[in-house]
């Protein structure tokens, strides 16, 4: 039977295992939305800008490693959506969006509601696709999905003509497609795993640098095995927590700018480093020319231009993180060669050294509201098993330091573009993928504003997100910044003229609370908690010069942190 | 690569957006009409090359890449150069022309235009042998490449 374009989208949706789409409607979509409205499988969730619909469907991915989903219309359509794209293209994350065209024909002639979306969006996307007849449909969206999910995962949009939604084609989805152009390699080289695992035991300090890529591969299990195996420390990049049980003695905290003092020491000193699916970002590495000036290094990820593109290495695997750390993990087994007990002994005590500078204490006397102190509420209210996703800014960097994360995919946040707005809506996402789980927006009032209007969202679709805002009246990162580097000239941080979000979250429908008090912080979390099918909205008053420690100024090494 | 529409301005759109020089870029249908062959010359430092390679392997489009300058290969570049040609300059560009392999394909009584396929040194040293001032126009069609022996991009 023949189908229209608007029905074979819904159907290979469908077939691709989709539940949920994040958009909002316009002219060039509305025979995508009126077949939509005909059947029951996909549930499609309106939002309130289409920059939310892309980072709930990011959400949606982050915490479920299975490609999230959003459509919207042409032109305002698809330019609100960039932004959304561009912080999954950044992250890695599997998304689809499809964007609404004008005619065919009518493409490159100012139309009403045109823009280039495929142009516009070709440098934050793995790849885009522009369909011109009904024909191709199922087979491009079987593509868009196996491009956007295999190999480096990233989005795919696919940008969708007014007339190709009418016109009418025989529905086939195909049930295997291979592209000559498109293979990602898996399996590592086993001289170079091998290779890898002789350096590993031959490390007299070693350390586990994981990233995104271990969250992203589901190799979370076997880092930890292979991990445990050895008794190395090991650090996570920002992207990478929870991929490793960040309550295990073994983990050291995230490293980087903001990382702690005995994970940047370790690395510094490290001499051997075993980098898997982490990708050396200038966050991470500080100044390149000391980055661990004594280490040979092994580095494991499925994109070959993540290797040596900022740290020349010593032993490149490229492959998946799962079928590379169960080689490694297999052949430790066989092998009777073990780790140097002695040195690892030494090395450990010299870990312990560093993490007695306990660097992430901070002032509980102040008689303010520390946002430590909030977050640190927010762990043990929620016994570290909420989805926590988050805004950027100061909060974000509390939020990772102080939420100890056990599980891959609960650590929700904007890590590459650092996209302020991303929280609220990610959450939405998260929680329509686990609708019976905590989920925890930690974000700061300037960071919510940028999405604010997604409290209607939520309403609409009771979604009992626990907002934790870290209201600290200052675009504080930017303060911070100009605190150091800048004589305290605080030009344009200070946030003035803020709502009153109590009221603001009542008039959406929610509930919302102020703390200000230190003492009552932890009542507060308790209460909204039980709240369980209300959106709370925290307003926790925080003492408002609070800074991020340790920091890890610009062109300094990774030794030369700034501590409290 | 894929004969798509689209192909040439993703690779174009690489090298601008992370800074890579394009000296050259060519590309034409192959034998098999959904395949398009390029012809990209670049230049930087071996990791810059590294990462270029790298970047273009991951376009989705791109199907295979080779680096021809890793082993022996030929290149050609075709020029057009029309040149003011009156008194003994006709004979002079004439004579030029024979040692250069060119042609003179196009002549008006005070111009000639001539036509010079060879790699890009030698098109640039035959610039280089043409007074500047008598150069009206010149059209360079950027280097094509291709392995030496029986090697090919499928093989
Ligand atoms: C305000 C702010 C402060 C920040 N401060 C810090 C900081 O202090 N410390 C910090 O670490 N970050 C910090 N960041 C984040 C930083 O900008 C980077 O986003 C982050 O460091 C990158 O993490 P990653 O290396 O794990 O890479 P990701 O971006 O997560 O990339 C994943 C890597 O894994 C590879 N990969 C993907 N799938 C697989 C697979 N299946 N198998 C193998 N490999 C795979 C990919 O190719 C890629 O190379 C900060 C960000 C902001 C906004
Ligand atoms: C969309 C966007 N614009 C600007 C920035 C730059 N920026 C980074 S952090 C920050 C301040 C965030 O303020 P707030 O949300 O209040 O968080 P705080 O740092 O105070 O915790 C700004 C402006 C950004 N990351 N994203
Ligand atoms: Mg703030």
């Amino acid at each position: 039977m023949e189908l229209t374009g608007a029905e074979i989208l819904v159907r290979s949706l469908k077939e691709e295992g989709v539940k949920h789409l994040f958009g909002y409607p316009g002219g060039a979509v509305l025979h995508i939305y009126d077949a939509l409205y005909q059947q029951e499988d996909i549930k499609h969730v309106l939002v309130r800008h289409e920059q939310a619909a892309t980072h709930a469907a990011d959400g949606y991915a982050r915490s479920t490693g299975k490609a999230g989903v959003a459509l919207v219309t042409s032109g305002p359509g698809a330019t609100n959506a960039v932004t959304g794209i561009a912080t999954a293209f950044m992250d890695s994350i599997p998304m689809v969006v499809i964007t609404g065209q004008v005619f065919t024909n009518m493409i490159g002639n100012d139309a009403f509601q045109e823009v280039d979306s495929i142009g516009i969006t070709r440098p934050c996307v793995k790849h885009n696709f522009l369909v011109k007849d009904v024909a191709d449909l199922a087979e491009t969206i079987k593509k868009a999905f196996y491009i956007a999910t295999t190999g480096r995962p990233g989005p795919v949009v696919i940008d969708l003509p007014k007339d190709v939604t009418a016109a009418k084609a025989e529905f086939n989805y195909p049930k295997e497609i291979s592209m000559r152009s498109y293979s990602p390699v898996v399996e590592g080289h086993m001289g170079q795993i091998k290779r890898a695992v002789t350096m590993m035991l031959s490390a007299q300090r070693p350390i586990f640098y994981t990233g995104g890529g271990v969250v992203l591969g589901r190799g979370a299990a076997e880092l930890t095995e292979l991990v445990q195996q050895l008794n190395y420390p090991v650090t996570n990049t920002l992207m990478g927590l929870g991929a490793y049980p960040a309550t295990d003695k073994q983990f050291l905290g995230m490293l980087g700018m903001h990382g702690t003092y005995e994970a940047n020491m370790t690395m510094h000193h490290c001499d051997v480093l075993i980098a898997i699916g982490a990708r050396f970002d200038d966050r991470v590495t500080g100044n390149i020319e000391k980055f661990c000036p004594h280490a040979k290094i092994i580095h494991v990820d499925i994109d070959p231009s993540s290797i040596s593109k900022n740290v020349k290495v010593d032993v490149p695997i490229v492959g998946s993180v799962t079928n590379v750390l169960q080689e490694m993990i297999a052949m430790l087994k066989e092998g009777d060669k073990k780790p140097d007990e002695q040195a690892l002994g030494e090395w450990w005590k010299q870990i312990t050294e560093w993490r007695g500078a306990d660097c992430l204490k901070y002032d509980t006397e102040s008689g303010k509201v520390k946002p430590q102190q909030v977050v640190e509420a927010l762990y043990r209210e929620t016994n570290g098993d909420a989805y926590v996703t988050s805004d950027v800014g100061q909060h974000q960097m509390w939020a990772a330091q102080y939420y100890k994360f056990d599980k891959p995919y609960r650590w929700i946040n904007s890590g590459g573009l650092g996209t302020m707005g991303f929280g609220l809506p990610a959450a939405m996402g998260v929680q329509f993928a686990h609708p019976d789980a905590t989920v925890a927006c930690v974000t700061g009032e300037g960071s919510i504003q940028m999405c604010i209007q997604e409290l209607s969202t939520c309403l609409q679709y009771g979604l009992p997100i626990k907002i934790v805002a870290l209201n600290n009246r200052y675009l504080g990162m930017v303060r911070q910044w100009q605190e150091f580097f800048y004589d305290g000239r605080y030009a344009m941080s200070y946030m003035d003229a803020l709502p009153d979000f109590v009221k603001l979250a009542e008039s959406y429908g929610h509930v919302g609370m102020r703390i200000d008090n230190p003492a009552d912080v932890d009542g507060a979390m308790e209460e909204a908690m039980k709240l369980k099918d209300r959106l709370v909205f925290m307003d926790f008053v925080t003492d408002s010069e609070e800074n991020v420690y340790p920091m890890i100024p610009a062109g300094a090494g990774l030794n030369e942190m700034i501590l409290v | 690569m894929e004969n798509e529409t689209g192909a040439l301005s993703r690779v174009a759109g690489l090298f601008s957006a992370r800074g890579y020089n394009i000296e050259s870029l060519t590309v034409a249908p192959t034998e098999d009409p959904s395949l398009s062959r390029m012809t990209v010359v670049t230049s930087g430092s071996e990791e810059i090359i590294e990462q270029i390679t790298k970047q273009l392997n991951k376009l989705i489009d791109v199907v295979k890449l080779v680096n021809l300058s890793e082993d022996e290969h030929i290149e050609r570049e075709m020029a057009l150069i029309k040149v003011k040609a009156v008194g003994e300059a006709r004979e002079e560009y004439k004579r030029l022309a024979d040692i250069f392999n060119g042609r003179i394909i196009d002549v008006t009584e005070a111009s000639y235009t001539i036509e010079l396929t060879d790699s890009g040194d030698k098109i640039v040293e035959f610039i280089a042998a043409i007074n500047a001032d008598q150069i009206i126009e010149i059209v360079r069609s950027g280097v094509s490449g291709i392995a030496r022996g029986e090697k090919s991009l499928h093989a």
